[in-house]
Parts: C-alpha cells; sequence; structure tokens
C-alpha cells in the first residue's frame, strides 16, 4: 500500500470539564484567564486515529495543523511527543474572533497550502463552541467527501478507506475515496501517550514568534537543529481574503447572554418503573437538561 | 486529568537536592551525548526538566491506565496455556502503555536505547507504578535485569540483548530460588553443563517461586560446577525464550500481587549464555541483582504506603459517624498523619538511598573507561559502602512500615475495609509479601547490622548533624539525645562480643539508626522547604518514643535470658 499524507485538524480549548467557580466574567462571557487550556478531547481521538493508520502503513507522512493564538503552539509539541512528522501552526491577530465559517475558511485555506494530502482528520466538535461544523465546512469548501463520528478505520486501500460510524442509534459502515476529510467520534479509541524521547527531543521546540524571547542558548539551538522551529503562517502565507477571516468574516453574532441559576425547590420520587424512567427522561429532555 | 506526579509535588523537591547535581554531571559525562543524540540534556537545568517531564508521563500512565486496571487484574490475574503465561488482560494493557511510551530501560545508556536517567527518577517512577498496582510494578520493575546484563555481560550480549528493552518491550526475570533454595541460594541444584558439540551451555531442573517466570529474557542461577554444593559453584546465565525450552509448570496462588505470575519452571535442556565468569554467579553477580531488588521493594513499598494512606484520607473525609465525618476524631486524624509523617520519613531515605547508588554505580561505569582519580575512587568506596547498609535498611524500614499503614488505613475503612467494596482489601493483601521476598526483614536487619557495627550509620547521622541549621536547635537536640542513646546500647552490645546477643538485637539497633536517619532527612529537608517542619516535629515525636522502648528493652535485658528465649525439641535439618 503506498504512504499516505494525513494532516489532523487540532485546536486548544480552555479547559470546560474542570470550570472552578470564576470560569465566567460577571458579564457572562468566559473567563480565558481563569481556565486552563487543554487539547480539544476529541482531537486528541483524531490524532490517534492518524498515527495507528501511520503506525500500520509505513512511510505515511503525519502533519498537526492548528490556529489559534501562540500559546496553541503548545498543540503543536504535544503532537510531536505523540508522534506526528511535522507540526504547523496558523497564527496572526487578524485570526482572532472567528466563528466556524471564517475558521474553516482560514484552514482551507492553508490546507491548501499543504496541499497534496490524502486524509484529513479532526475531532467531531471541540468543547469550547460544541458546534461541529468546522470539520463539514473544511470538507465542504475543499469539496471532498467527509465522513462524520467515525470511530474505527475499518480498510485502508489504494483507492478507498473505509471507515465505521458512530451514530445515536447505531453504527454504519460507509466508504470514501481520496482525499477525504473524517470528524472523529470520542468513542474511538484514547490517544497514547507521550513518548519520552520524542519528549526529550521536541521539548524545545518553539514557533518564530515564541524565540523572540528565547534565550542565546535556544536560538543556537534551533541553527543546530532547524526542525524545532515551527513553522507558522500568517494571513499573508496562507494568501487569506482580509474580509473572510476574524470577526470581519464572522456573520455570528452573540446576541445575549443569561445566566441560568439551578435551584431545587420540589422532589419527585419515583419508583423504578420504565414508565417512571421514561417520564423522567422526556421532562428532562423538555427542560433540556440533557438531549 | 489525574496524574500521580503532579498530584505528588514531593518528586519535584527531592530532583533539586544538592547530591543530584553530582549524579546527573557523572551519568552525563559532563553533557557531552548532546551531540550525538538529539534528547540527551545540554546541561544541569535541561536533565531535571527532561526527568520532570518523563515522570509526568509515568504519572499520567499510572493514572489513567495502571490503578484503573488494579481491581479487574487481582480478579482476573494470569493463567497458563500450553506451558506459557498469559497475563491478566489489564496488565498487558499496562505493559503496552508504558513501552509505546518509551519507558522500558528507562537506566540504560542510550547507546543500548535507553534513557540514560539516573536510579533516581527511575525509583520514583517506580514507586508510582506501585502506587498504581503493586502486582504490576514488579513486571515492570524486572527491566532492573538490563542492568545486571549491562554491568556484567559480554559486549556481544550486551548489543543483543539491551536494545530489545526499549526497542521490543521485552519482559525479564530473576530465576533465582528452588524448592529447597529459598532465603539460602547457596543450595541452588539447577544444572548446568556444557555441551561441547552444541558449544553451548544447558540449563536442566527446576526453579520455584520466580516473579514473572516466563519473560522474553531470564537471569538464571545454576549451579556449572558438578560436585560442589556451596555459593562457589554457581554461574550465572541468560535464557533467552526464544529458545522455548521452559515449561511453566505451575502458577502460585498467592494472597496478594496477583497480577504478577508466580512460577514454578521447568528448564528442559534449555540453551543459555553464561554471565560472566563462572562461579561468580551468587557472590557478585546476584548479589548486585539483590541490591537492586531490594530498592525495588523499598520503592515498591514506598508506592504501597502512598496508596494505602490516600484511600484512609478520602474514606475518613466523607465518611460520618456519631454526627462528624471521622476524620475529625482524634483516633482517626492521628493515624493518617502518623501515615503521611512515616511515607515523608521513608521517601526521604529512600531517595537518599538511591542517591548514593547512583554516585558508586555511575563511578563503576566511568572506570570502565577512564581511571578514576584517587579521590573519587574514595568517594566511590565511601558511597558504596554507604548504599551497603542503607539498601537493607531502606528495604526493612519500608516495608514493616507500608504493612503498618495498610493496616491502619484498613481500620479506619472499619467493617467495609475489611470488603472487597473498596481498594485497600487489595493493597493490604499486596503489602504483605514486601516484607518477605528479596529477602526478609529478618534477613535485611542481618546485612544493615553492618552499619551499626562498622559504624557508618553512627558517622553518616554526625554528618548530618552537622548539616542542621540554627534555626533547628531544638529538634537537633532531641535527635543528639536519641543518637547518644543509640550509641550507647550499640557499644554496650558489640562490646559483649557475642555472636548470637548482636544478632538477637540485630532489628532494633538497626531500627534505632533507621528512625535517627529518617528524623535528620527530614529536619534537613524542612530546611529547603517549610511544608516538611510539621513532619519533622511529629516524626521526632514518633521515634523519640520508639527508640526509647528499643533502649529500655536493650538496656534492660539479661544476657542469660537469651537461653529461655530458645525453643526446645525439634529435630533440626534431616540430611
Amino acid at each position: 500500500m503506498k504512504p499516505l499524507k494525513i494532516v489532523v485538524l487540532a485546536k486548544q480549548v480552555p479547559d470546560t470539564r474542570h470550570v472552578g467557580p470564576d470560569a465566567m466574567k460577571p458579564d457572562g462571557t468566559v473567563n480565558r484567564g481563569k481556565l486552563s487550556t487543554i487539547f480539544n478531547p476529541d482531537d486528541l481521538h483524531a490524532l490517534e486515529l492518524a498515527l495507528s493508520i501511520k503506525d500500520s502503513i509505513p512511510d505515511t507522512k503525519v502533519t498537526i495543523l492548528t490556529m489559534g493564538p501562540q500559546r496553541a503552539a503548545d498543540i503543536i509539541r504535544e503532537g510531536y511527543y505523540r508522534g506526528v512528522d511535522d507540526g504547523i501552526m496558523i497564527s496572526d491577530r487578524r485570526f482572532g474572533g472567528a466563528d466556524t465559517l471564517a475558521t474553516s475558511y482560514t484552514l482551507v485555506k492553508g490546507l491548501q497550502k499543504l496541499a497534496p494530502f490524502d486524509l484529513i482528520l479532526g475531532g467531531r466538535q471541540a468543547i469550547d463552541g460544541d458546534t461541529a461544523q468546522v470539520g463539514p465546512q473544511c470538507a465542504d469548501k475543499l469539496r471532498i467527501p467527509q465522513v462524520t463520528y467515525v470511530e474505527e478505520i475499518v480498510k485502508i486501500n489504494d483507492t478507498e478507506i473505509i471507515a465505521k460510524r458512530r451514530l445515536e442509534k447505531g453504527i454504519e459502515i460507509v466508504s470514501s475515496p481520496f482525499p477525504c476529510l473524517m470528524t472523529v467520534h470520542g468513542s474511538s479509541p484514547d490517544c497514547r501517550s507521550r513518548q519520552a524521547k520524542n519528549v526529550m527531543k521536541y521539548k524545545y521546540a518553539r514557533t518564530k514568534t515564541e524565540l523572540r524571547s528565547a534565550d542565546e542558548l535556544m536560538l543556537s539551538l534551533h541553527k543546530k537543529r532547524p526542525y524545532l522551529t515551527i513553522p507558522e503562517w500568517s494571513v499573508e502565507d496562507i494568501e487569506a481574503d482580509i474580509t473572510k477571516i476574524g470577526l470581519s468574516g464572522s456573520p455570528t453574532k452573540v446576541k445575549s447572554i443569561e445566566n441560568i441559576v439551578l435551584t431545587s425547590n420540589e422532589t419527585k420520587i419515583l419508583s423504578d418503573s420504565d414508565t417512571d424512567i421514561e417520564m423522567m427522561i422526556k421532562e428532562l429532555i423538555e427542560h433540556h437538561t440533557i438531549g | 486529568m489525574n496524574n500521580f506526579f503532579k498530584d505528588t509535588p514531593d518528586f519535584k523537591f527531592h530532583l533539586e537536592h544538592p547530591l543530584v547535581q553530582k549524579i546527573v554531571k557523572l551519568k552525563e559525562k559532563n553533557f557531552s551525548e548532546s551531540e550525538k543524540y538529539d534528547f540527551a540534556p545540554l546541561n544541569h537545568i535541561d536533565a531535571i526538566d527532561s526527568y520532570n517531564k518523563i515522570l509526568d508521563i509515568v504519572g499520567e500512565i499510572c493514572a489513567s491506565t495502571i490503578a484503573k486496571n488494579a481491581e479487574s487484574v487481582d480478579i482476573e490475574g494470569p493463567h497458563i496455556e500450553n506451558g506459557e503465561v498469559i497475563y491478566a488482560k489489564g496488565t498487558t494493557e499496562n505493559y503496552q502503555a508504558l513501552y509505546k511510551a518509551g519507558l522500558i530501560g528507562m537506566a540504560l545508556p542510550r547507546k543500548y536505547g535507553g534513557l540514560n536517567f539516573p536510579l533516581l527518577p527511575y525509583v520514583m517512577a517506580a514507586e508510582m507504578v506501585a502506587r498504581a498496582d503493586a502486582g504490576f510494578a514488579n513486571i515492570w520493575g524486572l527491566q532492573d535485569c538490563a542492568e545486571t546484563i549491562y554491568e556484567f555481560g559480554s559486549e556481544e550480549q550486551k548489543e543483543k540483548y539491551l536494545p530489545r528493552f526499549n526497542r521490543d518491550g521485552v519482559t525479564a526475570a530473576m530465576v533465582l530460588t528452588e524448592p529447597d533454595a529459598g532465603s539460602d541460594l547457596q543450595s541452588v541444584k539447577l544444572r548446568a553443563t556444557f555441551n561441547e558439540e552444541k558449544n553451548t551451555w544447558i540449563l536442566n531442573g527446576v526453579k520455584r517461586f520466580i516473579t514473572n517466570g516466563d519473560a522474553d529474557i531470564s537471569l538464571v542461577l545454576a549451579r556449572s560446577e558438578e560436585n560442589t554444593t556451596d555459593a562457589r559453584g554457581l554461574s550465572m546465565f541468560i535464557y533467552n525464550r526464544n529458545n522455548h525450552a521452559v515449561e511453566v509448570r505451575h502458577l502460585e496462588k498467592k494472597l496478594g500481587i496477583k497480577g504478577s505470575p508466580t512460577c514454578e519452571l521447568v528448564f528442559k535442556d534449555a540453551p543459555a549464555e553464561l554471565v560472566g565468569k563462572e562461579r561468580f554467579g551468587l557472590i557478585k553477580y546476584v548479589m548486585a541483582l539483590m541490591n537492586s531488588a531490594r530498592l525495588g521493594v523499598g520503592a515498591q513499598s514506598v508506592g504501597i504506603a502512598d496508596a494505602a494512606y490516600r484511600e484512609a484520607l478520602k474514606y475518613a473525609e466523607e465518611r460520618a459517624q456519631f454526627g462528624k465525618v471521622i476524620v475529625e476524631f482524634p483516633a482517626v486524624y492521628e493515624m493518617i498523619t502518623n501515615m503521611k509523617v512515616k511515607i515523608d520519613a521513608l521517601r526521604s531515605l529512600l531517595y537518599e538511598t538511591t542517591s548514593f547508588v547512583d554516585i558508586f554505580k555511575v563511578y563503576e561505569d566511568v572506570m570502565k573507561e577512564r581511571k578514576l582519580e584517587k579521590e573519587e575512587r574514595m568517594e566511590m568506596k565511601a558511597y558504596s559502602k554507604l548504599a551497603s547498609v542503607f539498601t537493607p535498611l531502606i528495604k526493612l524500614m519500608a516495608s514493616e512500615t507500608c504493612n503498618r499503614i495498610a493496616y491502619d488505613s484498613l481500620q479506619i475503612h472499619g467493617g467495609t475495609g475489611f470488603m472487597k467494596d473498596f481498594p485497600i482489601e487489595r493493597i493490604y493483601r499486596d503489602a504483605r509479601i514486601t516484607s518477605i521476598y528479596e529477602g526478609t526483614s529478618q534477613l535485611q536487619a542481618v546485612a544493615a547490622i553492618k552499619g551499626v557495627t562498622t559504624h557508618v550509620f553512627l558517622e553518616q547521622i554526625k554528618k548530618y548533624e552537622s548539616e542542621v541549621s540554627e534555626d533547628n536547635g531544638l529538634l537537633k537536640k532531641k535527635l543528639q539525645k536519641m543518637t547518644d542513646a543509640y550509641e550507647e546500647v550499640s557499644k554496650k552490645i558489640i562490646e559483649i562480643n557475642n555472636t548470637e546477643l548482636l544478632d538477637f538485637h540485630s532489628r532494633r539497633l538497626v531500627e534505632m539508626a533507621g528512625n535517627i536517619i529518617m528524623g535528620y532527612l527530614l529536619v534537613l529537608n524542612s530546611q529547603r522547604d517549610k511544608k516538611f517542619n510539621k513532619s519533622a516535629e511529629l516524626y521526632l515525636n514518633l521515634i523519640q518514643s520508639e527508640n526509647s522502648e528499643k533502649y529500655n528493652y536493650i538496656t534492660n535485658f539479661n544476657v542469660e535470658n537469651l537461653e529461655l528465649y530458645k525453643i526446645e525439641g525439634y529435630k533440626g535439618v534431616e540430611e
């Protein structure tokens, strides 16, 4: 089988699963300073899928691509620690404030610069916005097939890739030609851990911007080991249309934010009968507590 | 995400110990390897940063994989299929996770695929693995065997076997004990004969109680010299599992560490390679292997103690009785605080001992490349002497204390702790073996008593004493008083010059010295970080009364009473 060129789209997100009392500002917006950042969980699943394909097909190359502020370079380093071949950072103040439309536009410009590729993998959705739109939008803009909710790669040969999709009420097995884009479901295998030698090898990987505040030792190290310098692409590098990126390229506007204080003022006793449980579930869905 | 490294800031603290500077510099040959290997450290800070980062990976795998599998591994255990061991599913998962993260062969030189880590961070990793699952810690910890091949094997053997640890994730075993040769390894009978025709050594016989006996690479102690019955007739061999000439006949059913297969092995014309020289098997190589295994059990014991302590604390903070959470009752908080205090003390002794071993081992290694300066030779000798008595000391103190802590932790759980509902039940069972294998506590006392009789402990205590700052005058006075008492009774016993009496009191004397040493280490820790103030103070409370008790027992002991303790009417050893 011929080697594949895989690109993994990954995002750094605030750790919304470990929210403290001061995670929100009084005006209802996220207090990013108080939330630690993590590798978006679903994207880690996508990375694992990419690396497992690399394990099984010799000479396959995995590139990790992220868009974000400078601190998102951690995502690239985390990728190196786990075994990716290359990392690229799309970073420019002008990309800030992007919604899914502007984000997918920017990523696609980056992907076009990276082309050719056989497979693009991303997480199903990010835990900060939970939209699950960026992957599909990228596929649409690139005019390539998309397979969402992928749990497992069933088979790959030179012309097609067959994947198992995890849906709400079962599974679906679909085939796609190359190149294609897949979004990966959290039910797929967890990402492997960081590899010791890779961590020691790449811990000084830095973007050019990060290097601006680096000491002599770091600069000389980068001179000696060019692979440590993470490519960093600006608006000009990816030839992006300034009106389609960042805030100006984002039609999504937050109309208002409502603070919801959860209170409990009544107690219900339920029996363990199916009817009672069903009623409870219905009620929870109606109140948007679940679902 | 949970991480056993992140939730234990003491690791970081101990990596900043002044002795570590020396170890790293020697181990990294003045950081010359960074030209050749892209993952070698550039300087001391870089090296310490790497240790921290790699231990962070270990901590993550321990919390997210090994600890989660511990219960199912304990229930499922390994089994035999066609004469081979099949691990529990969780065991394989654990090993694969550590292997894929590149954590097999951590202490091996880079030339053989290792990370060239000193023992100190390796021991810290072993401690975390044991905290997650003590039984699994054995399987992972047996990578120590690679060290022995590195130390004593031929260059050809090193190149053949060592790279397999990190690259292929091979497992290892030390195959020593037999049905009639447990603590007394001189009686080993497994036969090694040299076959001229095949130009190889051939092993035949039975081994018993072999941890991870079906490993890929085994170090086997066998009798190579015909018509001998003692230690001088024993040599060490490498057996390669690919030869398929050993059958696993039986797996022991055990009280604890159930995930770790304890095998009875039958060697049937098994080809093997001699390690080093004939006749040096037990007297040199196994002794070295044993010492690193003892340090390993020390780490395992501290890991188990830590696990037991955390379970106790968690339970006591949640469980309410008489309208209060039970952690508010003096009887409970005393137990829990003392657990923490003892763990702080043991950890300090464990890392102190490991550093001693590190320094003399690294000098041994340097010696392979160049002649040591006179000063270096003297230092190596001094640290080797310290390591030889500190190693049995930590094995003794840590294993016994971890049993005590597991006992107290189960006690805090009350009746619930006796049920299978909480991890403490498993931890309690797992703890029990630590004071038995790799030499019982009684044998550790026999080895460590040399630290008393040759005054190595006392000299080291005096050295610590000189490092205590004026601010700690009060604690220092307490320790000095204890030291005087220890000096008095040890002198008394030594002067009576009665071997049996010395044996009788050896554990008491060793423990008195061990307590004082740990007391000083905690005081010295507190000089680098105030958070140890409490442990230092409370630990001295504990050992003051413990040492007084031992002092009184020894002082009031009537030598003639020794006869009264002897058991009469047994039949003796059958020939």
